[in-house]
């Protein structure tokens, strides 16, 4: 009960510090009048979205599709990753550590080579969302799956557990934690890889349609954008996080009044 | 398996030969290379420990008795010598083996039952099994309406006594435990010495128990272990000789006062204590 009117709390005074920034921001366009190629006011946003709501929601459910595509393979392919690598001297040596290098490069600039390889569809969006947010998953988890108290392994192998059960029960549940922290790196990183795809490859999302509205110089277009990539972010985010307190109400985070989410 | 497990019943026989040694430790050397040379942990270990037995080993720290703990419990290979439990030279874990440790390592997100099942868990036994004795142990150790609890909401104490119920739910014949009372406070340390040696009396398991507490290894022990470090070796083996079942008052007696004042002496003429 006490958490609850907590959380409620707390997300009024999210609520209050955004409305009183947008009512800011408003008067600060009626008094300064900027060009509206510059600065539009949100009463001006909003009307751009209402001319054309369901153009920006097909282009949002585009977005999202392909971030979601993206997270997932990148979760499938890196929590696999990280149990070979955990498991395997040479594929820590070879795998992670190649890893570790390809992260120093900026993946962004390998996105046009994901276009010339794949051509325009969905698919080299795919691969630059899970590019960008595969190794936060990698890392996490392996930090995760490391993270065990050598005397519990020691207690499992003295009843003769075998290191898949080992794996099951005691490294994959104590890695979760650390796994979560990943997935929510990844998530917001797997949009950041949507939209550098569709501005190299194109044809909708929001990415693109931000494009689009800038090539006509539509800058209150370009903010409708912006502001639902916003919301979009956020509410995956959330979903991760939600997650993540389905799979550990055991966890330290979650014991206590405190909550982190609004 | 056993169901009503703890009592020594009559479908489990006593250990046919009670001095035979259920351990038998021969010229067991351990050491690891390091940047400065080879660390000899364990040199020319020579140790029974028989059938039934409580045994404590007792030392300084880094004098390697966890180490040869985790020798006798399969986990380390010791660089030298050999290693026989019932008369079969260790490759791995030995059968019928129940392992404590310092810290308790269990598990956060499994409550306290589900906790202590682990053991049989991992050997393959259907928890279904065990469950109605995982209960009983719980409750003979004072955990009774905390089954379904998780470890965080229990002191440090009740912790240690769901590790030591996880230790004993497949009924093990060979329980070693390493400095499992350390990190308690003194009341409990004494509480869960008093429950340790009620429970030897009852199963006559063979325990061998690393510790650094004089009169915990005196209290508990048929025998005590001691050892020096640098390297890792015995300096002596003293039989404990007091009346069984002990009570916490026999710490008070003239010959407990003998005993503590024997290793006391021995470990400040090594220069481990320094007296006065």
């Amino acid at each position: 009960m006490m958490r609850r009117l907590q959380s409620l709390y707390e997300s009024g005074m999210v609520l209050i510090v955004l409305i009183g920034t947008l009512l800011l921001w408003e008067a600060a366009v009626f008094v300064l009048r900027p060009p509206p190629i510059i600065l539009p006011a949100p009463s001006q946003i909003w009307r751009e979205f209402l001319i054309t709501p369901g153009y920006f929601l097909q282009q949002s459910f585009s977005t999202l599709y392909t971030t979601v595509a993206g997270f997932v393979l990148a979760v499938a392919i890196g929590l696999a990753l990280a149990v070979g690598i955990v498991h395997s001297k040479f594929l820590e040596r070879t795998v992670y550590t190649l890893l570790v290098a390809l992260n120093s490069v900026p993946k962004v600039a390998l996105a046009p080579l994901f276009v010339l390889w794949m051509g325009t569809g969905i698919e080299p969006k795919i691969a630059i969302a899970l590019m960008l947010a595969l190794f936060s998953v990698v890392i996490d988890a392996v930090l995760g799956l490391r993270s065990v108290d050598p005397d519990m392994i020691n207690l499992a192998r003295a009843s003769r557990a075998s290191s898949f059960a080992i794996l099951r029960k005691i490294r994959l549940p104590n890695a979760l934690p650390s796994i979560f922290a990943g997935l929510k790196v990844a998530i917001s990183f797997a949009l950041v890889g949507t939209i550098v795809g569709e501005f190299v490859a194109g044809s909708e999302g929001l990415g693109f349609a931000i494009l689009t509205a800038q090539g006509q110089f539509d800058t209150p277009r370009v903010f409708v954008c912006l502001i639902l990539l916003g919301l979009l972010g956020t509410i995956l985010f959330y979903i991760v996080e939600f997650m993540e307190r389905l799979a550990l109400p055991w966890h330290v985070s979650q014991r206590t009044g405190h909550a982190a989410a609004p | 398996m056993t169901t009503n497990g703890m009592a020594a019943g009559p479908d489990r026989p006593p250990h046919p030969i009670a001095e035979a040694a259920y351990v038998a430790i021969r010229q067991v050397g351990k050491s690891y290379g390091s940047l400065k040379g080879a660390v000899h942990a364990l040199e020319g270990i020579d140790l029974d420990i028989r059938g039934g037995e409580f045994i404590s080993i007792l030392g300084p720290s880094g004098c390697g008795k966890s180490t040869l703990l985790k020798c006798i419990a399969g986990l380390e290979k010791p660089t030298s010598g050999q290693i026989q439990v019932q008369g079969k030279p260790l490759s791995g874990p030995p059968d019928r083996l129940g392992m404590v440790f310092q810290r308790d390592v269990l598990l956060d997100w499994r409550t306290v039952l589900d906790n202590v099942l682990i053991t049989a868990e991992f050997a393959h036994i259907p928890t279904a099994s065990v469950r109605e004795r995982a209960l009983q142990l719980l409750w003979r150790f004072g955990l009774k309406g905390y089954e379904d609890r998780h470890p965080w909401e229990l002191s440090g104490g009740m912790r240690q006594r769901a590790a030591i119920c996880r230790a004993l739910l497949c009924d093990p014949d060979l329980l070693l435990m390493d400095e499992p009372f350390g990190a308690l406070d003194a009341m409990t340390r004494d509480d869960l010495n008093l429950e340790l040696a009620r429970i030897w009396q009852d199963t006559r398991k063979t325990v061998a128990f690393v510790t650094h507490g004089i009169a915990e290894a005196i209290f508990l022990s048929d025998r005590v272990v001691m050892m020096d470090r640098n390297p890792g070796r015995i300096i002596e083996v003293i039989d404990i000789d007091l009346p069984r079942p002990r009570h916490l008052a026999v710490r008070e007696t003239a010959e407990f006062a003998h005993y503590v004042g024997h290793i006391r002496h021995l470990f400040t003429s090594l220069g481990l204590l320094k007296d006065g």
